[in-house]
């Protein structure tokens, strides 16, 4: 099996997890996302130093992830491309914000590393967050929420079709690594000489099955709303999950939970 | 029931795919378009599901195929892809099958209803709830037959139905297809296949229709055949072959 063969696999996973069973899954997909979106609002409102604070906004993927049986660290394999550049994005904070916050065993710890971790915290809570929705809920039960929202429909038909186009563009790769390879056995990888074609034909074909997957969803009466999702009736258990969440993510915005519990620890 | 008049289509300034080509075709005939690679028959195919739009007329049950009346033209026809991975876009077979009618507003429970009649019908009640990723080439090309069924189509198009199938599993699909009432229009280059399934044979070369007939007289006309780049197909070679000996 190749990279993107087994890329392609993990993608396929991703349609199996949400059509599970679990608790979390019956939710109605606008409560969960209407609840996704709050939370990666509420844990980017977070200020940059407030790590403290910020940690236990870790309780929401913390419960779905138990709830929903769903493993994290199956989470983290699949963001490892993603993780990286969450972590990039605060990398060069400890340089430039030199102050010291704090001095552990003799060791200064800087704002710069305080805000650094802060960033990455977010960037982890709110990818888990976006996974646990797409893990929980299918593609398409998402769009329809999108739209009961009055998202346009032009943007969920660019969601919907370029997580649909991702696994064919995968598929391409993975027919044309198999080819190239079996015509290059000895190489590592694709030899940069080729890397300009082989791009080119992958746009080309990709854009081609693209087309005919399109075509084939507009012959069978899409246009561009989701009437082929089942309804999803808001009913009282969706309203108690949602309420339950947005009252423990004010509380855990405005009460910095880890300084109070400190707190009676130490005078 | 379909009309085809004077219709022509070129690629912008390339030669014309399809060059005044003129054809009419009955309720419940099934028809094969056959050709050489480059002859217009998936043009003619798009062309009739308003996929692409070409000069001259084409009616289907009366109505014109124009960008106005795309939804009910494409209503009444159901198009099988020559490749089943393209038909197939949602996870299961289950969501792939109500995709159709649930668009066309049928109710959950006419759906349901529907497909496991369509399932029935073609024997694979087993791959309901299956993941399409997780199917072999023969069940995908049956369930992408389904999928189009189950949007009970009065015509429908075949785009190689046959292809890259196994013996066993071709033979279960021209099952299938004799079976099935609707108006059929198959292009493939199986003619055992189309000698197996269709009536009437419309023959394509350059993009114009060199033969319009009975399935058995084209396809026994070995001298037409080999001038459009096709062979006999084997059951005649067979039957010629014992007639030399």
């Amino acid at each position: 099996m190749n990279k993107a063969e087994k890329a392609l696999y993990e993608l396929n996973e991703m349609d199996e997890l949400a059509n599970g069973n679990s608790l979390i899954h019956h939710f109605s997909a606008l409560i969960k996302l209407l609840v996704t979106i709050i939370y990666i609002l509420t844990v980017m409102s977070f200020d940059r130093y407030n790590l403290s604070g910020l940690i236990i906004m870790a309780i929401y993927p913390y419960v779905l992830f138990q709830i929903s049986g769903l493993s994290f660290t199956g989470c983290l394999y699949k963001l490892r491309f993603v993780l990286p550049l969450v972590l990039a994005i605060g990398i060069f904070n400890p340089l430039f914000d030199r102050h010291v916050f704090v001095v552990l065993a003799g060791i200064p710890v800087t704002y710069g590393w305080i805000s650094f971790f802060t960033i990455a915290v977010k960037g982890i809570l709110a990818i888990s967050a976006s996974y646990l929705l797409m893990a929980t809920t299918k593609i398409d039960a998402i769009c329809k929420a999108m739209r009961k929202l009055h998202i346009p429909s032009i943007i969920t038909i660019l969601l919907l079709l370029t997580y649909r186009y991702v696994s064919l563009m995968v598929e391409e790769v993975s027919v044309m690594t198999n080819a190239y390879h079996l015509r290059a056995p000895d190489q590592k990888g694709i030899h940069y000489t080729a890397w300009g074609s082989f791009l080119g034909q992958l746009l080309l074909r990709s854009m081609d099955r693209a087309k005919e997957l399109y075509n084939a969803m507009m012959l069978r009466g899409y246009q561009g709303e989701f009437y082929y999702v089942d309804d999803q009736p808001v009913g009282l258990k969706d309203i108690m999950y949602f309420l339950i969440w947005i009252i423990l993510f004010w509380l855990c915005r405005s009460v910095n939970v880890v300084q109070w519990i400190g707190s009676m620890f130490v005078r | 029931m379909i009309e085809f008049k004077e219709v022509s289509f070129q690629y912008s300034s390339e030669r014309k795919v399809i060059d005044h080509v003129s054809f009419h075709i009955e309720k419940g005939e099934s028809v094969g378009l056959i050709g050489a690679n480059g002859a217009g028959k998936s043009t003619v195919m798009k062309l009739l599901l308003g996929l692409l739009e070409g000069e001259g007329e084409i009616r289907i049950s009366d109505i014109p195929v124009n960008r106005k009346n795309l939804s009910a033209i494409r209503k009444i026809c159901g198009f099988v892809l020559q490749n089943a991975d393209d038909q197939m876009f949602m996870p299961t077979v289950y969501e792939d099958m109500i995709f159709g009618p649930r668009n066309y507003g049928l109710s959950k429970e006419e759906t349901e209803k529907k497909i496991d009649e369509i399932l029935r019908l073609l024997d694979i009640q087993d791959l309901k709830h299956r993941y399409n990723h997780k199917l072999s080439g023969g069940e995908k090309r049956m369930t992408a037959i389904a999928t189009v069924l189950a949007m009970e189509p009065q015509i429908l198009l075949m785009d190689e139905p046959t292809a890259a199938l196994d013996p066993y599993n071709r033979r279960m699909v021209i099952n299938i297809i004799n079976k099935l009432p609707q108006t059929k229009i198959i292009t493939s280059h199986d003619l055992d296949m189309i000698l197996d399934t269709c009536d009437r044979v419309i023959l394509l070369g350059n993009g114009k229709i060199v033969a319009d007939g009975k399935c058995q007289d084209i396809l026994s006309n070995q001298k037409l055949l080999e001038e459009n780049r096709l062979e006999l197909p084997l059951s005649f070679m067979y039957q010629k072959e014992k007639e030399l000996l």
